[in-house]
Parts: C-alpha cells; sequence; structure tokens
C-alpha cells in the first residue's frame, strides 16, 4: 500500500495531498494542471516534497522531517510515462529485461512468458524499439515496468499520446495486468472512461488538492454534476450485472435494477460486474414507458434534482433500485414534460451511443 | 622548385617514415590516454551541477583560444626538466622534456577541449527521461552511465576522439615549444614538413608528406562522417 501526505510549492502552484490506494487500480483523476503528475513524480522519487512523507508497504521512502530520502533506484516503483521511453539501443527483450536484473534475485515473482503472452508482445521480441508502432511501444514499455517486478506500478497517462483505436486495443491489456499480476497500480489520467474502467478507487485531485476519495461510481456522480463542469464531459456510471449473452445480433445484456442496457458485443462472463459510462447528453427522457422507438436501453427512476445552466439544465436521476443518471435537456423540453423533482421517468440512450470505452469489468479485488 | 617524377611522389625516404610512424604513435596515445578524462569531463559538464563548473569549462576551452606556443611554454614551466612538477616527477621515472610523450601530453592537452566539446554535446542530446526511466526500474546513476548514457552518446564519443587524433596530428606549435623538434623523438609529420621547407631542396620531402597528412585527415573525416550516419540510422529519429 503506498500512502501520501505530501506539500511541495512550486512558482505560484501549491500541491497539498494525502491519499492512501487500495489493491487494483487506484485512479488519480484530474484536468491537467491539477497537480496529479507532480504527485506521481514525488511517489516515483523525481521530485522532493517541501514537507511531508511517503510510505510504501509501511516503509519509509520519503520523510521531510527525518530527512529521509529514498533515490529512485531503491524505492522499486516501476513507473510508464505518457511517452514508451524504450532505450532505442537495446533491442525489445532487452528493454523488458532491464529493470528485471536490478529487482533483488529473490523478488524476481513476475514471470518473463507470463508478461509477454499477456501483453501480446511476443512477436516484437527481436526488433529495435525504433520499429515499433506507438502501441506497440507503449506495451513494451508497460511490459518492461512490470518485469522489474514493482512493488507498486505508477502510469502517467499511458494512454495519452496514442490514437483511439490504439486505446482501446491497450485498455483491456491494463484490465489483464491488473487482474494476472498482483501488483498495486496508480494510474493518472485526466480521461472519465479510462479511470473509471480501471480503477477500483479515484482520487480526484484539484488545483492541488484532493477534492474526494472513494468508489469510481460515486466519484464521477458527484465530480460530473459539479456546476461549470463542460456538459459534454457529465457522466454516469452505472453498475450492473452482466447478463445471457447474445440475443442473436450480437448484442449483450447489462442487468441494473431499474432496467436492461443492451451494448453491442460481448461484456464478459454472464453474472460478472460490468460498469457502464453514460454521457448525460446521450441521454433521452420520457414520461411513459417508451414504444416504437430504436432506442433499447430504459432505465426507470425518479428525477432527484435539477440544475439550470443557461438554456440546458441537468437532471439527476435516482434511479430506482441504484445509482443515479445524469441527463441533459434543454429548458423548453422540461416544460413540456412538466419535470418537477419526484417526477417519474424513463430514461433512454442508444446502444449505439455506447463505445467500447464505455464498458468495463471491475476487476474481481477491486469490488 | 625542383621537378618531381609522379613516382618520387610515393618513394618514402626513411626519415620521412619515422616522422609519419612516430606522429601515429604520439597521436594514438594522446588520443587514448585523454579519452576516459574527456568523457568523464564532458558527462559531469553535461549533466552535473558542481561548483566552479564554469571554471572548469574555460579551463578546458584554454587551449583552443591560447596560442598554441603559450600552451607549449605553459607545459614547459609545468613538466618541463626545471618546471613545477618537472623534478619530482623525474624522480619517479616520469620524464616528458624532448621525449615523444612530451609530444604525446601537448597534444593531448591541445585536442582535449575538440574532444569534450563533441563528446559534451552527445551526452546533452540524450533524453533525460531515459536516464529517469533507468532509474525507476533499478539502475543507480553509475549504472545508468554505463548502460544508457555511454552507448548513446558512443557516436560523440568516438567522433570526439577523431578529432582529437586528427589535432593531434597536426599539432605543431606547442608540440614544438616544449619537446622541439627532434627527428626520431619529437619530430612529427607537421615538424617535419616546417623542417624541409627550411632546407634546400627538402620541397619533395615536404609534398610526399603533405599528400600523407591530406590523406590522414581525410580518412579521419571520413571514418567520422560514416559512424554519425551509421548512428542516426539505428537509433532512428523517432523517439
Amino acid at each position: 500500500m503506498i500512502e501520501v501526505d505530501v506539500r511541495l510549492k512550486a512558482g505560484t502552484f501549491s500541491l497539498d495531498v494525502a491519499f492512501a490506494n487500495s489493491a487494483g487500480v487506484t485512479a488519480l483523476f484530474g484536468q491537467s494542471g491539477s497537480g496529479k503528475s507532480l504527485t506521481l513524480s514525488i511517489i516515483a522519487g523525481l521530485i522532493k516534497p517541501d514537507e511531508g512523507w511517503v510510505r510504501l508497504d509501511g516503509e519509509t521512502l520519503v520523510d521531510v522531517d527525518r530527512r529521509v530520502f529514498v533515490p529512485v533506484s531503491r524505492r522499486r516503483i516501476g513507473l510508464v510515462f505518457q511517452d514508451s521511453n524504450l532505450f532505442p539501443h537495446l533491442s525489445v527483450k532487452q528493454n523488458l529485461l532491464y529493470g528485471r536484473w536490478f529487482a533483488p534475485r529473490g523478488e524476481r515473482r513476475i514471470d518473463f512468458d507470463a508478461v509477454v503472452e499477456t501483453l501480446g508482445i511476443g512477436k516484437l521480441i527481436s526488433r529495435p524499439p525504433t520499429r515499433l508502432s506507438g502501441g506497440e511501444r507503449q506495451r513494451v514499455a508497460i511490459g518492461r515496468a512490470l518485469l522489474s517486478c514493482p512493488k507498486l506500478l505508477l502510469l502517467d497517462e499511458p494512454l495519452a499520446a496514442l490514437d483511439m483505436q490504439r486505446k482501446l486495443e491497450i485498455l483491456p491489456l491494463i484490465e489483464r495486468v491488473r487482474d494476472e499480476f498482483d501488483v498495486p497500480i496508480v494510474y493518472v489520467s485526466h480521461a472519465v472512461e479510462e479511470a473509471l474502467r480501471l480503477a477500483s478507487r479515484v482520487v480526484i485531485i484539484e488545483a492541488g488538492r484532493v477534492k474526494f476519495i472513494g468508489d469510481p461510481a460515486d466519484a464521477f456522480n458527484r465530480f460530473a454534476y459539479a456546476p461549470g463542469a463542460n456538459r459534454f464531459e457529465r457522466s454516469s456510471v452505472l453498475t450492473s450485472t452482466v447478463g445471457d449473452a447474445a440475443d442473436g445480433h450480437g448484442l449483450t445484456a447489462l442487468k441494473h435494477p431499474a432496467g436492461t442496457i443492451w451494448i453491442a458485443g460481448a461484456a464478459g462472463r454472464p453474472g460478472s460486474a460490468a460498469r457502464v459510462i453514460v454521457k448525460a447528453t446521450d441521454v433521452v427522457l420520457s414520461l411513459l414507458p417508451p414504444h416504437e422507438i430504436s432506442a433499447r436501453s430504459v432505465l426507470s427512476g425518479r428525477v432527484a434534482d435539477i440544475q439550470f445552466e443557461g438554456p440546458i439544465a441537468t437532471i439527476v436521476i435516482e434511479l430506482n433500485g441504484d445509482g443515479q443518471l445524469l441527463a441533459t435537456v434543454t429548458g423548453g423540453a422540461l416544460e413540456a414534460l412538466a419535470l418537477k423533482l419526484g417526477s417519474k421517468v424513463y430514461a433512454l440512450f442508444k446502444t449505439a451511443a455506447l463505445d467500447e470505452q464505455s464498458v468495463g469489468m471491475a476487476s474481481a479485488q477491486g469490488e | 622548385m625542383q621537378d618531381f617524377s609522379l613516382a618520387s611522389l610515393f618513394e618514402l625516404s626513411t626519415a620521412e617514415w619515422t616522422a609519419i610512424m612516430l606522429s601515429l604513435r604520439i597521436a594514438t596515445v594522446a588520443t587514448l590516454f585523454s579519452l576516459p578524462f574527456g568523457v568523464v569531463t564532458a558527462y559531469a559538464l553535461a549533466r552535473c551541477q558542481f561548483p566552479g563548473k564554469t571554471l572548469v569549462n574555460g579551463f578546458v576551452h584554454l587551449p583552443l583560444v591560447l596560442p598554441p606556443v603559450v600552451t607549449g611554454f605553459v607545459l614547459l614551466m609545468l613538466l618541463g626538466r626545471k618546471g613545477v612538477f618537472g623534478p619530482s616527477l623525474a624522480d619517479i621515472g616520469v620524464v616528458f622534456s624532448f621525449r615523444w610523450t612530451g609530444a604525446a601530453v601537448a597534444c593531448a592537452v591541445m585536442g582535449f577541449p575538440l574532444m569534450v566539446r563533441a563528446m559534451r554535446l552527445s551526452f546533452e542530446a540524450i533524453d533525460r527521461r531515459l536516464e529517469l526511466a533507468s532509474g525507476t526500474l533499478g539502475a543507480n546513476r553509475i549504472w545508468t552511465f554505463f548502460l544508457i548514457n555511454l552507448p548513446l552518446a558512443a557516436p560523440g564519443i568516438i567522433v570526439g576522439s577523431i578529432l582529437a587524433f586528427a589535432k593531434a596530428l597536426g599539432e605543431f606549435g606547442a608540440t614544438i615549444t616544449f619537446v622541439s623538434n627532434i627527428p626520431g623523438e619529437t619530430q612529427t609529420i607537421s615538424a617535419a614538413i616546417y623542417s624541409y621547407t627550411q632546407v634546400p631542396g627538402g620541397d619533395a620531402s615536404a609534398l610526399r608528406l603533405t599528400i600523407v597528412a591530406v590523406i590522414i585527415a581525410l580518412l579521419a573525416l571520413v571514418a567520422s562522417e560514416i559512424i554519425q550516419w551509421r548512428a542516426e540510422k539505428r537509433l532512428g529519429n523517432t523517439e
């Protein structure tokens, strides 16, 4: 477990964060410039804090008062940067084995073949890193960090430099790494979907301060609802159970107490938990159970809150059973439907609006 | 000017051969001995913060801007028979004055700034994040130096060495001031050419040595170009 309680002044920016991670993935979430990468640098030992301490599995890495500072190379914390930073003069294999060589003999518990297999980089092994694509490089970088057998893996926006296609390739790999190798991960991101998909715990950082620590669904429902947030970034997270696969059209039903959510493609074993991220701008509201409409996913609930922002209102719907859903509608629509607090509504959204990024498997150990 | 036959251009006399071989030996020894110091100095200037860094930097570059005769004279005052360190060095059997080893010292000092400059640039060109990555993977600074910095700076180190070697072959002022111009001991190609031009009938010898000097210089330049080109190709420009 990593425990952090540090303060740092850098010019006009001041950082003051305290949190601890849990097993699985902890997402450090915030806008760029919020101080999340700085926090990561302090944990990794690239930057010294002005005050405070950092502990990893009970061992003190930094304690300003007691003048303790363990150098980077002895922390055994793996770090994957936005750019993969592979060593250009070494082959992929040599890159992968670099950190392993420095790990104490007795602690090389992560198996080379298992990592290569999980990340699907077997074919790349004898190539020079200069002949890899961006996605391949990032996979090798993750493997390299993992093979140093770290006590903690820090991922600093590992997908930020990749295009959507590559992101969709690598996200599931990070999920597999999370589930197959017993290494806690701290994942820095400003992308809601990534944090939600992977994390079992979210730490939201804003302007150098921790705003929230807790369950991802709670975190985002609260955060996304905050006044001033861009309405296109408002999303809700629904926790559901994977139902029986395939309806004959390649769709999968996710069961939620308030209704059924249909998603395209497979979503894991029936019975396992799945998180779905629904953008507030994708939700349509109806007073009656909808008929003869193409939107397949329908959830029922009651209006719990209405927030106006000019002509657009954000409505919080308390879903039957569990969770809440945000919907943005125009003031005119609100009037036409005569929506008030407590009104019963049906929320609809298109299956096609949920892309592969918006569905994540909650990890076994995370939930 | 006398007439040269073409064949005579390729018939080097024993004295000329001696000057060429001596030059090559002095340049090689000078380069090899200054190499480790050059690498350490270049790395320190590129990556370390220490008090007096500007002073060290200036001192290293001094031979580049001083008249070579001045450098030679300073060496004479420091390492000469009656110099500051000369007598104590002589006690342990190290004598530089009027020996080829002295010529090597003069060449090493004169080539040092060129060597350090090329190496420093290639150390500075290394992406610092590679060093950070190496650190997070468990390598301390010394391991990182040998596994990351040194191999990545290798092209610059080789180019720096070639420059120093070429400089050593051409060195004249500091060498002649420090260790004089003794055939077979301290008379390098440059000094020999100078001597031949001072005696009647020496033009043919001077021309032959000039051609040799041009060939060696060209080879060194071509070699450094090839090394740089190959390194760029191998490391790519994408990272």
